[in-house]
């Protein structure tokens, strides 16, 4: 098995190392992200001021630790294609994917795990310092975020987490496979990119989008990037909620997997051709 | 049994066309006209191990093709192709784990990674082993004088340095066949003579069977013994690169370089193909006049410095071979 692996995992680290490298983007990110998560805190505290409690779906610090992770994994979201990707489709260099003794899918989605986690984890730690210990510092801590309510609520999230980066990565392969079709043109991505993160509940917690949206937003699959490893964490969704969390997400993971691999078999056709 | 056997390879692309202008553009949107362009036309040749071939054509005319069918990466549309027993597109993970690929117009290495650390990826994706990797890592340093380029990024590399790096990439896994698209294309000519070094060295001394493209006829000149030509998707000639010259045309050139620049030649077996200043080429077929009797009569009528018999180059001898081609084929549509 670890064998089979290999060539995976090696693509993995490479990538990992690689994008480790790309500090300047990160801190630039990081201030735009402050910025961001301060400025949604602050409308939902003017939101929460002028309405009473009894519509309010979940507690102000729940939510105010529902943004903060939000900002904190942003880079966890599949907003974005790989530009190595991208590149390949548009120049042909894509054959060269085909001449390596391992599944093409497979490479992707390798390559899809490093481009999901590296920037994470470049951002996610300066990110949770300030939002969690800076803040309450400078005397905010109403708008802090919080740590879990439990111990079993911070275990689920971090098990609904790790279902969370394997769905996410299914997704941004997908991501990357319509770049067949569009042969390397942004303009779908740029649509793709709002809806996820309205979608995921990166712009508008999704408790807070009216019943009806709730619903069907629910069983998308976004939800399960975002949303429901969050709500495990502030405690708006009961530990005991896990298993169920864990089945959505899986659930879309294998569909979405099955699906991309579907799509690049019909894909891989189309484009081999580029370059004559 | 030849290690590669290929049979009637057929292959159409479709191409889909747009009317030019905003209609045109508009009309696209609606309905796309697609036309057929045969890229491969019953391409047949067998190749022995061990043997280096030289494929030249046009752009277009389906050398890339059928490195690509060669490699697993294409599916043709109809005919046979094994390579040591495999069909390259049915086995296609197995089969590229045995081959090594160059496109000379790419790099396979990472462009942010140092070219040791490109090397180490590449191991692992070919699942060598330890000991075998650092053997054939190190005869590639070696071989291709890479020691110095190891720690540094892809990027940052020269063309030439770029093109050393990327061979030994495509060989660290000691494959037995080797497909080289342009592996010369761009390159300075100290880079080019490092190359063709390395890959005449490879074949005699390993054994490695390598099929080379390429659109530099001296890449031909000084490592193939067999050349196969192909154009319009048909393979024109396959054979020793005297046998298309042979076939091609008989002549010869003489170039004389004349005391006096202004006189003129006459003679009725020679023609004159170009002047330069005080020195002239003349074409002549050996057939119907000897070297030496055209040299005596010329000498005779002028005074000459110096003079030399030589074959036309072997790009003449394909743009003649490409154009009557092309006439050919003109013609019958």
């Amino acid at each position: 098995m670890t064998g089979a692996l290999r060539p995976y995992r090696a693509i993995v680290s490479a990538r990992f190392r690689m994008l480790l490298q790309y500090r300047a983007a990160a801190i630039a990110g990081l201030w735009t992200q402050l910025v961001f998560g301060l400025a949604l805190i602050m409308i939902y505290q003017a939101l929460y001021r002028s309405s009473p409690a009894a519509v309010q779906p979940m507690a102000f610090a729940q939510l105010a630790s529902y943004v903060w992770l939000g900002q904190a994994l942003l880079a966890m979201l599949p907003w974005n294609v790989d530009a190595d990707v991208r590149d390949m489709v548009r120049s042909g260099a894509i054959a060269y994917e085909l001449a390596r003794p391992v599944d093409l899918y497979g490479l992707w989605y390798s390559r899809a795990v490093a481009q999901r986690t590296a920037p994470t984890v470049l951002r996610a730690a300066p990110m949770v310092v300030f939002a969690g210990v800076v803040l309450p510092l400078l005397g905010a801590a109403d708008w802090r975020l919080a740590p879990p309510p439990s111990l079993a609520a911070g275990a689920g999230f971090v098990t609904a987490l790790a279902a969370a980066l394997a769905l996410s990565c299914a997704i941004s392969v997908l991501i990357n496979i319509s770049l067949i079709w569009t042969l390397g043109s942004d303009g779908i991505v740029v649509l793709f990119t709002t809806a996820v993160a309205l979608l995921s509940g990166l712009m508008v917690p999704l408790p807070l989008f009216p019943g009806w949206a709730q619903a069907a937003l629910g069983w998308l699959p976004f939800a399960g990037v975002f949303d429901l490893p969050f709500r495990i964490y502030a405690g708006d969704l009961a530990a005991g909620d896990l298993a169920i969390v864990l089945a959505r997400q899986l659930g879309w993971t294998v569909a979405l997997i099955a699906l991309g691999r579907w799509l690049l078999g019909r894909g891989i056709r189309r484009v081999v051709v580029q370059g004559g | 049994m030849p290690q590669i056997v290929v049979e009637q390879l057929v292959k159409t692309y479709q191409i889909a066309e747009r009317t030019p202008g905003l209609w045109g553009a508009v009309r696209g949107v609606v309905r796309r006209r697609h036309r057929a362009v045969r890229a491969l036309d019953g391409v047949s040749f067998a190749i022995e191990r061990g043997e280096l071939v030289g494929y030249i054509g046009p752009n277009g005319a389906g050398k890339s093709t059928t490195v690509k069918a060669l490699s697993g990466i294409l599916v043709p549309d109809s005919g046979r192709c094994e390579v040591a027993g495999r069909v390259p597109w049915r086995q296609r993970v197995a089969h590229v784990a045995e081959i090594g690929v160059v496109f000379g117009q790419r790099t396979q290495l990472w462009w942010d990674l140092p070219v040791i650390e490109s090397f180490e990826l590449l191991r692992d994706i070919y699942r060598v082993a330890p000991a075998p990797y650092a053997r054939r890592r190190d005869q590639m340093i070696e071989l291709l004088a890479l020691a110095p380029l190891l720690d540094v990024p892809v990027r940052q590399l020269s063309l030439g340095q770029r093109m050393r790096c990327d061979l030994a990439a495509a060989l660290l896994h000691a494959p037995e066949i080797l497909f080289l698209d342009e592996p010369t294309i761009g390159l300075d000519a100290v880079s080019k003579l490092a190359v063709r070094d390395f890959v005449k060295q490879l074949n005699r001394d390993d054994g490695v069977t390598v099929i080379l493209t390429t659109h530099d006829m001296d890449d031909i000149e000084a490592l193939c013994t067999r050349v196969m030509v192909i154009a319009g998707g048909k393979i024109l000639s396959d054979g020793p690169l005297e046998a298309l010259r042979a076939r091609v045309t008989r002549e010869r050139w003489l170039t004389i370089d004349l005391v006096d620049a202004g006189a003129a030649i006459d003679d009725p077996h020679a023609t004159e193909i170009r002047r330069d200043g005080h020195r002239v080429c003349l074409a002549f077929d050996p057939q119907v006049v000897a070297p030496a009797e055209l040299i005596r009569r010329i000498t005779g009528r002028h005074a000459i410095r110096d003079l030399f018999v030589e074959n036309p180059p072997i790009e003449t001898i394909v743009a003649r071979l490409y154009a009557a081609h092309g006439e050919a084929a003109g013609g019958a549509a």
